[in-house]
């Protein structure tokens, strides 16, 4: 997956994506050495995990650059989560945090750009935390299909 | 008139003004382009009417520049209409080629806007709450005025466009240049291409030294006075040189003031504003999150980043037409 495939022009798309009601479309973006083994775990442990996630998984929560979520926004999706290592413990050492700076300035911008804050939510799962990621997950789904009815 | 030299038209949408004075800031080089050009359409400058372009056959004018950002039908009508008379079309400065500042509007819904510019804002006494409609009744009947388009739109949005040259207003220097380019008869770039500007960023031009330190925390203009010689945004400043196009010669900077993006983003792929965040945070110290507590870590950066009053205004500055999800039905305002 790149950032470079979209050309902004495309938004016709999306309207007719925005009114189709159908399933909910959630994207986690999960870093593969945390919060991936979290999911998985969470899987084994069979915890419940909502079928409506679409999950992306990436190498580090600083690979999710700021115009991948929208462009998720873009295609319909529902709501867009990046959960990464807790702070300390980034594989890439400061992954997660440049992750932290720009979800922080995200969730200010979302909503400027017309989109409910609450579609978009950073958060931190770690390998273990398998019940963190089952309780998170469904928690965020049942949030958005509140806010969509 | 008539004459045998190529015709050049400038045509203002929903704009300022200050394309139109950039280009009369060329001053004497005025003279090169009377003498390689007829130019025969600006309703600025001449007096040259609708009809007299109705009039021309398609394809006649050899070069539009077309300034402003798509507000109302009339724009999108002249824009319709100059396209189709126009060999090479140009969206000439930031509102034709991603909306500029009248797109900032898109923020907000229309009637938003008409609340604000007719009824609330300090300098309008307007207590009968007078608002225009696309009809009003005179004592000579009934007056007509062009309405309103949904949202403001970028002029390649609505129809075709040669070529975008960027700026706000594009430099009077890269004019003359992009003037002398097309009157020399030399080749031409291809279609679609971004002119009057390099594809370098800002900071390629800026003569400010990076120091390659990080910044420990974001400011706004009033909170600091930058030190002379070093970038901008190594001090905190948000400067948006290093994701912004290059060609201004870094006006800004130079004159103490960070850069807002005016010649657009230099990614043409991926949305502006995110990709001019992405590119700002990335100039902010994330500090060591080893043995530190992860409350008190994560509330200093909050801190650190709280010089970004206004995301939108920060980083769509000129732009807010071409973010992808400009058509997602808004559900917050
Ligand atoms: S690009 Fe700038 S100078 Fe030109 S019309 Fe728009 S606001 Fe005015
Ligand atoms: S970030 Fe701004 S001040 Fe620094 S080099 Fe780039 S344009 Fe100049
Ligand atoms: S420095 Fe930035 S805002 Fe200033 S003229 Fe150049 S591109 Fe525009
Ligand atoms: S490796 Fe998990 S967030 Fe960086």
């Amino acid at each position: 997956m790149s950032c470079q495939t979209l050309p902004t022009e495309q938004t016709a798309e999306t309207s007719s994506a925005n009114v189709t009601p159908g399933p909910l479309r959630i994207v986690a973006f999960l870093c593969n050495w945390c919060s991936y083994a979290g999911a998985d775990k969470a899987g084994s442990n069979q915890l419940p995990v909502p079928s409506e996630l679409s999950v992306i998984r990436v190498m580090c929560s600083g690979r999710i650059e700021p115009p991948l979520i929208l462009e998720a926004f873009q295609k319909g999706a529902d709501g867009v989560m990046v959960l990464a290592c807790h702070p300390g413990d980034c594989h890439y050492k400061e992954g997660n945090i440049r992750a932290f700076c720009r979800a922080e300035l995200l969730q200010n911008l979302v909503p400027q750009l017309g989109i409910d804050p609450k579609r978009f939510r950073f958060d931190y799962v770690s390998a273990a935390e398998a019940e963190k990621f089952s309780r998170i997950t469904n928690e965020f789904v049942d949030k958005m299909r509140s806010i969509r009815l | 008139m008539t004459t045998q030299k190529p015709k050049l038209a400038m045509y203002w949408a929903a704009s300022c003004g200050g394309c139109e004075v950039s280009l009369a800031n060329i001053h004497e080089a005025i003279l090169e382009v009377d003498a390689h050009f007829d130019f025969m359409f600006c309703p600025c400058l001449l007096d040259t009417k609708k009809k007299d372009i109705e009039a021309l056959p398609d394809g006649d004018i050899f070069l539009t520049l077309f300034n402003g950002a798509l507000r109302t039908e009339e724009n999108l009508e002249m824009a319709t209409l100059l396209r189709r008379k126009s060999r090479l079309f140009v969206a000439f400065g930031s509102c034709a080629a991603t909306g500029g500042i009248p797109a900032l509007a898109n923020h907000h819904g229309i009637a938003d806007v008409l609340e604000t510019a007719f009824c609330s804002v300090p300098s309008i006494d307007n207590p009968e709450r007078l608002i225009p409609g696309t009809t009003c009744q005179v004592p000579d009947g009934e007056l007509e005025l062009p309405a309103f388009l949904t949202r403001v739109l970028a002029l390649h949005e609505a129809v075709p466009v040669d070529y975008t040259m960027p700026g706000c207003p594009p430099e009077s220097e890269q004019i003359i240049a992009v003037v002398r380019h097309v009157a020399s008869g030399a080749p031409l770039p291809p279609s679609g291409a971004q002119i009057g500007c390099t594809d370098r960023a800002v900071c390629d031009e800026c003569p400010r030294e990076k120091r390659t330190t990080l910044a420990s925390r974001l400011i706004r203009p009033f909170e600091a006075l930058p030190e002379p010689g070093w970038c901008l945004v190594e001090q905190g400043f948000l400067c948006v040189g290093s994701s912004t196009r290059g060609g201004c010669v870094a006006l800004c900077p130079t004159a103490n003031m960070p850069c807002t993006g005016c010649y657009g983003s230099l990614d043409q792929s991926a949305d502006p504003g995110a990709t001019a965040l992405a590119t700002l945070v990335a100039a902010v110290d994330p500090g060591s999150a080893v043995g530190v507590d992860e409350t008190a870590l994560l509330a200093g950066l909050k801190d650190a980043l709280s010089g970004v009053a206004d995301p939108l205004g920060t980083f769509y500055r000129y732009s807010l037409s071409e973010t992808v999800v400009a058509d997602r039905a808004k559900e917050v305002e």
